[in-house]
């Protein structure tokens, strides 16, 4: 067995490049990592530690997730992988980066805003939040349902180009 | 006097659980509108709010489990107790009814739920406080969800403001039991780990009232309260819910998908 570095700086970046390959399941365009979800990685005894936190309480891909690291890390010469789930702080879509965003638009799902533009009051965000079509970048978009495909998007459809979309929505 | 400086651990198990029946129940609720939605839009709507839902219960399921002294899991705690062992709310496991009556039962819920988790992410127990912070953020989609279908229902034609005025009519006697502490209730609160349940209901009052004008809804007459179900207290149907819920790892206990 291969006799693993402890948290030194070249072994920690060696496996958040392995990582780096672990893709979220329902979003396969962004990894982990460019999705906020990978929270941390620290080597103890010989065993890769790994934290993750999930995006929504009952987001059904956290144990796929959770599954990929442990193999993808097995394949790369790391036998002992824990895998931690941590709740606080919680996820938030301010967490992915400008990249993130822009590649989730280009897989044709309108990127969240900045939560700090969100005004709770308002149950219609079309009055405070203008969402554009990640298909032709028109503003001239409607919202056509609180819930999208999955949890974490709405469902929204854009009056010029007329396809409708998923829209990220910022928590 | 309590001495004491944190709640005793059966104490915070029995909180914990109360918290996640409310959450397991409602979901149990939602996803039997699976397939059975006015549209397709809403059936996704409705089973994702479930879907949140059972991921609170999850979490804190699972907590309750690390408190409980017997050796229990989260599905023992959600699969193998009977109806008065249960402790939500008697509002969330009202019948589906129609949509009008869903509706009416999901959003006088969203708007205690965001509430009562805005103060518990400041419970001096972390793990609860760490679950309220996780879940608010979802719980806020939630009431955005059914305040808009009030509003829509309430001030749309004349049939749908009719049933959804009846809807909000008949759960109405079920919310009085959301603002009423019980002994536990006090204990948590007094250690500053529970929630003040009856100081929610001045700003649940004014919020579900002005909501309720801007749906051209009137606001029902408060009259007597249906309380018991922290106590296990519960109608049949309860029991015909968890029936369901529980048939399949009871009738194959400890099966593994
Ligand atoms: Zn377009």
């Amino acid at each position: 067995m291969r006799l693993i570095n402890q948290n030194t700086e070249s072994e920690l970046s060696r496996v958040r490049s392995i990582l780096d390959t672990v893709t979220d399941p329902e979003i396969p365009a962004l990894t982990i990592n460019e999705m906020g979800i990978l929270r941390g990685i620290e080597i103890k005894d010989n065993t890769v530690i790994v934290t993750i936190t999930p995006t929504y309480s009952g987001c059904p891909a956290i144990d796929h997730i959770t599954d990929d690291i442990t193999k993808v890390l097995a394949e790369h010469d790391y036998p002992s992988t824990r895998v931690a789930l941590v709740l606080s702080p919680a996820w938030t879509t301010d967490w992915m980066s400008d990249e993130a965003k822009e590649k989730l638009r280009k897989y044709g799902i309108a990127p969240p805003c900045k939560t700090s533009l969100l005004d709770d009051s308002q149950e219609d965000p079309n009055i405070t939040v203008i969402v554009a079509c990640p298909n032709c970048c028109s503003f001239n978009t409607k919202l056509v349902s609180h819930f999208g495909s999955t949890a974490c998007k709405s469902f929204w459809q854009c009056a010029d180009c007329l396809e409708p979309f998923d829209y990220f929505k910022p928590i | 006097m309590n001495t004491s400086p944190a709640p005793s651990k059966s104490d915070l198990f029995k909180y914990t659980l109360r918290q996640a029946d409310n959450s397991m129940v409602l979901c149990q609720r939602l996803c039997q509108w699976a397939a059975r939605g006015p549209d397709l839009e809403e059936d996704i709507s409705l089973t994702n709010i479930g879907l949140d839902l059972i991921g609170q219960a999850r979490s804190l399921y699972q907590y309750s489990a690390s408190l409980c002294d017997q050796q229990v899991n989260e599905d023992d705690l959600a699969f193998m107790r009977d109806s008065h062992e249960w402790s939500n709310l008697l509002l969330v496991e009202q019948p589906n009814g129609d949509f009008a009556d869903t509706i009416a039962r999901q959003y006088l819920y969203d708007a205690w739920h965001l509430l009562f988790l805005e103060q518990l992410t400041e419970s001096n127990d972390t793990t609860l406080a760490a679950i309220a912070a996780k879940s608010i953020k979802e719980v806020k989609y939630h009431n955005r969800h059914s305040s808009m279908w009030i509003k829509r229902l309430g001030d749309g034609t004349e049939v749908s403001h009719q049933r959804m005025q009846d809807a909000i009519a008949a759960v109405w006697p079920f919310t009085a039991e959301m603002f009423i502490p019980d002994e536990l209730d006090q204990r948590m609160l007094e250690f500053g780990t529970g929630v003040d349940l009856k100081a929610l209901k001045h700003t649940w009052d004014s919020q579900v009232s002005s909501l309720l004008v801007d749906a051209t809804l009137s606001k029902p007459v408060a009259g007597e309260a249906i309380v018991g179900g922290r106590q296990g207290q519960h109608a049949e149907y309860l029991g015909d819910l968890l029936e369901e819920m529980q048939s399949l790892p009871r009738s194959m206990p400890n099966h593994q998908w």
